[in-house]
């Protein structure tokens, strides 16, 4: 049986806070985590298959150029060597997020530095490597106009939003603020490297993959390889981190099956970190306008913001750097407008919140700015700024918990109030200050299935393709039926990551929990319905708690009222017109301290507090540990996270991890989490929003305004990397 | 001399080429020490030899002739988990987990180096006994990277296992 809902309307139900187990929210373990502690969690290329043979993808050096022709009896006389696999059905590119169709092919068309081009296939790992390396390619390279720099080429407009007079607005203002930033480009840098191990039976393929989103992926391989979807499974149980670089298949996925095909053999592909770097999605670099103008008390009456990215040539995604703008601060002029630079670099596309992980810290920049121009303290700027209707749309926030998050975020974080001048603390070499930064990110839900099963010995089991990929998927699912089903965590085991089980959302975009938990939700109203027919009761009746069923004076057992006989429930949820009619998004502050050393520019950071309001906290253990990832995050968007391009020639200099420099152990201070609960009814039918991105959203400008207050450097570029961190210092 | 794996001796590979780390998991069948780089840069891969910590993928298996290699499936297991992995579980020192393992054995063994008076950089007195600050243990940690971003709650799981040391 099916429970479906689309939400048209706000739940204001809250079935969630009446429901008896309290299991829900509660900051339990993660139910896998034994697994993941004790190396015995099982990911992509760990799957054991008799005879699997390894796979290596042969990339090509070239920006622009078409394969004429692959020798491949260069390398199969070497040892091991089984094949070489040059299918016009190889990808090129990564598939973006929720595409469910073939990536570009064929591959043997070069866009980038660095795309793969050709698979070879050998008994070992060390022979198809060696043999990759020796595989000759003949290329017609077509390099000398293919732009390479974003700046250096006319940019497509995307469509503006346009309110009143921004200009106009900017030149009657009390105090104005027109600043510039550069953003440098981002590598999701998940820490499993890509990859797959395909088995193909004659008629079906299976495909054990480090993916987010089984649903799309299965569609983008089945359309990528002509097979039927239905002939398609992806078994993803484990996966080890995404950060949106596997919402997508990838060129190993498709390389591995096509392998798996031609030579009826398990053929397994493991990118390199080279070729993650090289050929997987980057955040696109960004140039960005903000303009605020504001009356003499510091209230907005103007806002622009206007942001240059970059991709390569057909590819619809543009970072989405003014997601947030549109809603965060109020002004009536506004002046809203994306552009997108085509040049020759590999895809640009989602790595963790896209948009406002490089769009909100530098609108928090631009505040921290105008609040010295006005005097005010910059946090009761942002609170004086918080618009009460959308301020593009005049739609009512569904609910927002951002001037909490300031002030309890500050309270916690112990900010001093009142006018700011930077240099104000000195400790020898090193100048001490402060920031703060809002943090916003959109929220979203996408359609999704869970079947949930109460077994007759009472016990639950809840199943879908929905990934972990490290979000605390595993705990969360189960404490949603937990809490529906009345039974502590041990009680429900949670199956995930194969598409053999109904359809979930993916994980991406921080739609996971609320979407995949609504389906839970719903598959559980369902089977609390029936529970209650067999006891002929009313559902509203009915209590769950501790594996008993409770209704007036009377307990009797799950298991007993299932009478030796299992039902179950798919919970269907799909998205409707309650995120339409409201302004839906999680919202947050960020308090940052760091040490700037005066002769060296290093920063810092010292101590960073988050305070974050995301709808329903399904588990606080996870919730906080998803909000550390995400500071932990804005520590290196703001000191260090830069893709360098070669200008000559194209390449990524820095595709690897001591070059792109992610933020390490001693980079990472002590780090608070605020969580302020609320319910957000139109959110999703268990009042949650998301969280896994939220904690990256804006944290960079506190850190940014926090180098100000500290040394005096505004700096508008990032990372603020100590060579610009010094060009801005001021001399006295 | 065989290498011996968590206490079971296993005949090195004929070819020289393969990697520590991919002998463990491609030979010997212990996925549980991670790929993550296959460089040295990320610390994933970490495994102890011989009571020290390495990063497996640096070292060519055939080197290690009657050696003792102990992985993250030697120091505990499901059933019976190492100190220093109930501690990661409670604190919640992990999201994907990928890194998880060599996290947990480079704490392990990290540990033993400051009891044994190795020095790092965040060292002050390079004459004194290095004291167990968190500023020690992120310094010696820092070659095992985690994109999750859970280092805050992996250094609070070291702490609790190294008591009021830390």
């Amino acid at each position: 049986m099916s429970v479906h809902c689309k939400q048209d309307a706000p739940d204001e139900r809250n079935v969630l806070d009446s429901t008896k187990q309290g299991v829900l929210g509660e900051p339990l373990e993660r139910p896998e985590g034994l697994l993941k502690v004790t190396g015995t969690a099982t990911y992509a290329a760990e799957f054991d298959a008799e005879s699997c043979l390894e796979g290596v993808l042969v990339t090509l050096p070239v920006v622009r150029g078409t394969i004429t022709s692959i020798d491949r009896e260069s390398v199969l006389q070497m040892p091991g060597v089984v094949a070489v696999i040059t299918d016009e059905r190889l990808t090129g590119r990564a598939a973006q997020g929720m595409a469910g169709e073939a990536p570009f092919q064929p591959a043997q068309q070069v866009c980038y530095w660095g795309q793969p081009v050709a698979l070879v296939v050998a008994e070992s790992f060390e022979e198809a490597r060696d043999a990759a390396k020796h595989l000759s390619v003949e290329c017609n390279a077509d390099e000398g106009d293919a732009p390479l720099d974003p700046d250096t080429v006319e940019a497509e407009q995307r469509k503006p939003t346009k309110n009143g007079d921004l200009a106009h607005a900017m030149t009657q203002a009390a105090h104005s603020v027109d600043a510039t930033f550069t953003t440098d480009g981002h590598a999701s840098a998940a820490m499993e490297p890509h990859a797959a191990m395909a088995q193909w039976d004659g008629q079906s393929l299976t495909v054990h993959a480090s993916l987010q989103m089984l649903k799309f992926n299965r569609a983008e391989l089945a359309d990528s390889l002509n097979l039927k979807e239905k002939q398609v499974r992806l078994i993803a149980p484990y996966v080890g981190g995404g950060f949106g670089s596997k919402l997508g298949i990838s060129q190993e996925t498709v390389g591995a099956s096509l392998a798996a095909m031609k030579l009826g053999k398990p053929v397994r592909v493991v990118m390199s970190r080279q070729q993650v770097f090289q050929t997987i999605m980057r955040r696109s670099e960004t140039t960005q306008r903000v303009r605020l103008a504001a009356d003499s008390e510091g209230r907005l009456t103007g806002f622009g913001h206007e942001a240059r990215v970059s991709n390569l040539p057909g590819e619809e995604f543009a970072e989405p750097v003014l997601q947030s703008s549109q809603f965060l601060y109020g002004g009536d002029n506004r002046l809203l407008q994306l552009e997108v630079a085509r040049i020759h670099r590999m895809t640009a596309g989602s790595v963790r919140a896209p948009g406002e992980a490089v769009g909100v810290q530098t609108v928090e920049q631009a505040m921290d700015m105008l609040a010295e121009k006005a005097g005010i303290d910059p946090v009761e700027l942002r609170l004086r700024n918080i618009p009460e209707r959308h301020p593009a749309k005049d739609k009512p926030y569904s609910s927002r918990k951002l001037a909490e998050c300031l002030r309890e975020g500050a309270s916690a974080f112990g900010w001093k109030d009142g006018p700011r001048k930077p240099r104000h603390t000195r400790e020898g070499e090193w100048w001490i200050g402060s920031g703060v930064a809002s943090a916003a990110r959109i929220h979203a839900v996408v359609e999704a299935k869970a079947r949930v099963t109460l077994r007759p010995d009472g016990t639950a089991l809840v199943e879908t393709d929905m990934t972990d990929i490290g979000t605390g998927t595993y705990a969360i699912l189960g404490q949603v039926a937990g809490e529906m089903l009345g039974l502590s965590l041990d009680d429900v085991e949670v199956r995930l990551g194969d598409t053999d089980m109904p359809p979930g959302s993916g994980s991406g975009g921080s739609f996971g929990a609320s979407s995949c938990g609504s389906a839970v939700f719903l598959a559980c109203e369902g089977l609390r319905d029936t529970l209650a027919e067999k006891l002929g009761i009313e559902a509203s009746d009915l209590s769950l708690k501790d594996g008993f069923a409770l209704w007036e004076n009377e307990k009797k057992s799950i298991a007993e009222v299932l009478d030796g006989k299992a039902i179950e429930e798919i919970g269907h949820f799909e998205p409707g017109k309650s995120t339409e009619d409201y302004a839906v998004a999680s919202f947050g502050a960020f308090f940052a301290e760091v040490a700037v050393n005066h002769w060296t520019g290093e920063t810092r950071v010292r101590r960073m507090t988050g305070a974050f309001g995301f709808g329903r906290v399904l588990n606080a253990r996870t919730a906080r540990s998803q909000c550390l990832g995400g500071m932990t995050w804005c520590i290196g968007n703001a000191l260090t996270e830069s893709l360098l391009f070669d200008p000559t020639d194209g390449h990524l200099a820095n595709c690897d991890l001591a070059e792109y420099h992610v933020p390490v152990h001693r980079d990472v201070p002590d780090l608070e989490v605020v969580l302020l609960e609320e319910r957000d009814a139109a959110a999703s039918p268990i009042q949650a929003k998301g969280v896994g991105e939220l904690g990256l959203c804006g944290g960079a400008g506190a850190i940014a305004n926090a180098i100000y207050d500290a040394c005096g450097a505004r700096v508008f570029a990032y990372p603020m990397t100590p060579d610009r961190v010094l060009a801005a210092m001021p001399d006295k | 001399m065989p290498i011996t794996i968590n206490d079971t001796p296993h005949d090195l590979p004929d070819d020289p080429r393969v990697s520590l780390l991919d002998f463990l998991r491609s030979h010997a069948g212990l996925t549980g020490t991670k790929k993550g780089c296959d460089h040295g840069q990320c610390g994933a891969c970490t495994v102890l030899v011989n009571g020290v910590r390495i990063n497996s993928c640096l070292s060519l298996a055939v080197t290690h002739d009657g050696d003792e290699v102990t992985t993250i499936e030697g120091l505990g297991s499901p059933v019976s988990p190492s100190e220093m992995q109930q501690a990661f579980l409670r604190h919640d020192g992990f999201q994907c987990g990928y890194c998880t393992p060599g996290q947990i054995c480079s704490a392990t063994a990290m540990l033993k180096e400051i009891a044994a008076g190795w020095p790092s950089d965040a060292t002050d007195d390079l004459e004194a006994s290095p004291k167990l600050t968190g500023e020690e243990i992120r310094e010696r940690m820092s070659g095992n990277l985690c994109r999750c971003g859970a280092y805050a709650n992996i250094v609070a799981a070291i702490r609790d296992v190294a008591g009021e040391n830390a």
